[in-house]
């Protein structure tokens, strides 16, 4: 029997079990669909993070507190308040630290926005000029305070765009933090966001404001420092350089016991490839499992049909197919039950590719590698599970077939 | 007649072994010529249905020589088997074994599924005409009757131009109307030269054929045509 007309049969025979076969191709739809959107997540999420590093400049060094211990337990890092306004015009001595550019500490917490028309909680950072260098963030309207509204414990505010937006609040408009009543003088230029949090959702206030109404605890103690070194080739030195005047303003010898901790963009980075990768291949194990699941229901439909049709097959022996004529037929309607449900599959990710990222605010990256394994996987899955099924028929005794009830 | 078809030498089907062996068919000798129409009676249990299993290349004997059409099939392979069922055996079965789910026609073309053939829907055509259903071609087996669904299935054993016609209780489930129709629709094939080998426990259906031999326990005998 040709394989052209083993192909006609194998189409006639999933045909004649309608619902079954659509059934069974459900399955392994979803598995692929499966596999290429939690792909395709992952994808579009390391495509942001990386993005959004991009955007915060290769110069940018953060410093964090180190953590606190009490009774052995050691807490988080950042736990501990170790950093001070002394470490901040330390690192400005341009002699000390000639590669480092700007330093903004920062206090941050959260408040409740209310506008004349509107109110949000959102996170208010309180810091100084620099912040908006450190950040390499820019201003779509209004100005950034200044040095000496920091000093007047000025109650000004720049908004991020989306707060700016929820608030219906412009360049010259009073909103009320915690209470308090703060003039409007700028709004950030809308970044986007990183998929773990929104940088346009937030609100700068002047770092002593920001103690005296937000965060409270002592004016000199800050919870980070924002570092930008002189450009992106100096950081190695700017580094450096924050490293060995922060253990010196903080009398420690032994750098392994520092109380504080210096992160880059770069090891910003690759922590967060690393933990989107990790996440990644989670989602798309779990979504590898369900494609397994549908391949095994391709494998138990195959054998309800090679058992429910034992005198089709008797029928047909006799009638002169051949032991490997029927192995083919069954091989082929399996391999095109598993085959139509992936290629269905891709066609439901490209859709839920289009819908989730307008719906759900979930980026979704459909990329053609993860497309056509999971193609070729499905394919590969149905002839597997379908070999046993097939093989079955193919050597069922005519006689005994013909006489099955 | 013509020349031998069948010739089955000293042959035995034995199921099982030890004190479970089974002799279903006991050193059978028997000869059909080109254009034969043989009946094989006997009741349930007789090995008529073992021995029909082994004409129709279904089943091999244990031990034993069977020639077909001067071809020894004792020692076939299945697939050897498979081939020689389709160029040279058209089946006709008591269930009908028509495939629900086609038409009469996709199940005439069946067995030309199996070999290299042209004009599959015109053979297939031709050969229901054959049996007088040139308005039913599209019909499938669950609109027609018992009857027709019968001449459906000879049909579909004529469709290869076999060498013979093996019909297992050909009209088992059919009442004597549609019977009689199908018994004459055989009747007619012989006349036209096919070779027809009957299978039934029915005397007035055996009385049909030239031929009558009697499966008993085994073994076969001839008997007198009625």
């Amino acid at each position: 029997m040709s394989l052209l007309r083993t192909f006609d049969t194998g189409m006639r025979g999933l045909l004649g079990h309608r619902l079954r076969s659509i059934l069974t191709t459900l399955g392994i739809l979803f598995g692929v669909a499966a596999v290429i959107c939690t792909v395709g997540i992952g994808t579009a999420s390391a495509n942001s993070v990386n993005a959004r590093i991009a955007s915060l400049g290769t110069n940018l060094l953060t410093v964090s507190p180190g953590s606190t211990v009490s009774f052995g337990v050691r807490g988080g890092s950042g736990s501990a308040n170790t950093l001070t306004m002394e470490d901040v015009s330390g690192l400005q001595d341009k002699q000390d630290a000639p590669d480092i550019a700007a330093v903004a500490p920062v206090v941050s917490g959260s408040a409740t926005l209310v506008s004349a028309s509107s109110n949000e909680t959102t996170t208010v950072q309180g810091s100084t000029s620099s912040w908006l260098a450190t950040n390499a963030r820019s201003l779509s309207a209004g100005i950034f305070f200044t040095q000496q509204e920091v000093q007047k414990h000025a109650q000004v505010v720049v908004l991020g765009a989306t707060s700016a937006a929820t608030l219906g609040a412009v360049v010259g408009d009073q909103v009320s933090i915690a209470g308090n009543p703060f003039q409007v003088v700028g709004v950030l230029t809308s970044i986007g966001s990183t998929g773990f949090t929104n940088s346009d959702d937030i609100a700068v206030i002047p770092l002593t404001t920001a103690q005296d109404e937000i965060t409270g605890g002592s004016p000199d103690s800050v919870q980070r420092l924002l570092l930008s070194a002189s450009s992106s080739s100096t950081i190695g030195s700017a580094y450096a350089e924050a490293d060995q005047l922060l253990l010196q303003t903080h009398h420690i010898t032994n750098a392994a016991a520092a109380d504080f901790s210096i992160t880059s963009a770069a090891t910003l980075a690759s922590t967060a490839a690393s933990v989107t990768t990790t996440l990644t291949i989670l989602l798309a194990s779990v979504a590898a499992i369900s494609l397994l699941v549908g391949g095994i229901g391709v494998m138990n439909i195959m054998l309800v049909s090679v058992t429910e049709r034992t005198q089709e097959i008797g029928l047909r022996k006799a009638l002169g197919a051949t032991p490997r004529d029927l192995l083919r037929q069954f091989l082929i309607e399996a391999a095109t039950l598993s085959f139509v449900g992936g290629v269905l599959g891709v066609g439901a990710a490209l859709l839920a590719g289009y819908l989730v990222p307008r719906l759900a605010n979930i980026a979704v990256a459909i990329t053609p590698t993860p497309v056509i394994i999971a193609v070729v996987v499905a394919a590969g899955v149905g002839l597997i599970f379908g070999v046993y099924p097939a093989a079955r028929a193919a050597r069922l005794a005519p006689i005994a077939a013909l006489r099955a009830e | 007649m013509g020349a031998e078809i069948i010739r089955l030498v000293d042959v035995s089907k034995v199921y099982g072994d030890g004190d479970a062996e089974v002799r279903a068919v006991d050193g059978v000798s028997l000869s059909v010529k080109d254009g034969d129409f043989l009946a094989v009676m006997g009741p349930s249990g007789s090995g008529k249905s073992t021995l029909m299993h082994i004409l129709g290349c279904l089943d091999t004997p244990t031990s034993g020589e069977y020639r077909f059409a001067g071809e020894d099939v004792s020692g076939m392979n299945e697939r050897e088997l498979a081939s020689i069922r389709n160029r040279r055996i058209g089946f006709v079965f008591q269930q009908f074994h028509l495939l629900s789910s086609m038409s009469a026609w996709r199940n005439v073309e069946l067995p030309l599924l199996y070999r290299s053939a042209h004009d599959r829907r015109q053979t297939a055509l031709n050969a229901l005409a054959q049996v007088g259903l040139t308005n039913r071609v599209q019909y499938r087996p669950n609109q027609l009757s018992g009857g027709q669904q019968q001449r459906v299935a000879i049909a579909r054993a004529l469709v290869t131009d076999p060498t013979m016609i093996l019909a297992d209780e050909p009209t088992g489930n059919l009442d004597s109307k549609a019977s009689r129709e199908v018994l004459d629709i055989l009747i007619g094939l012989n006349k036209s030269g096919h070779t027809i080998v009957l299978i039934t426990h029915d005397p007035n259906v055996a009385g049909v054929a030239e031929r009558v031999v009697e499966m008993a326990d085994g073994h076969l005998q001839d008997r007198v045509a009625a």
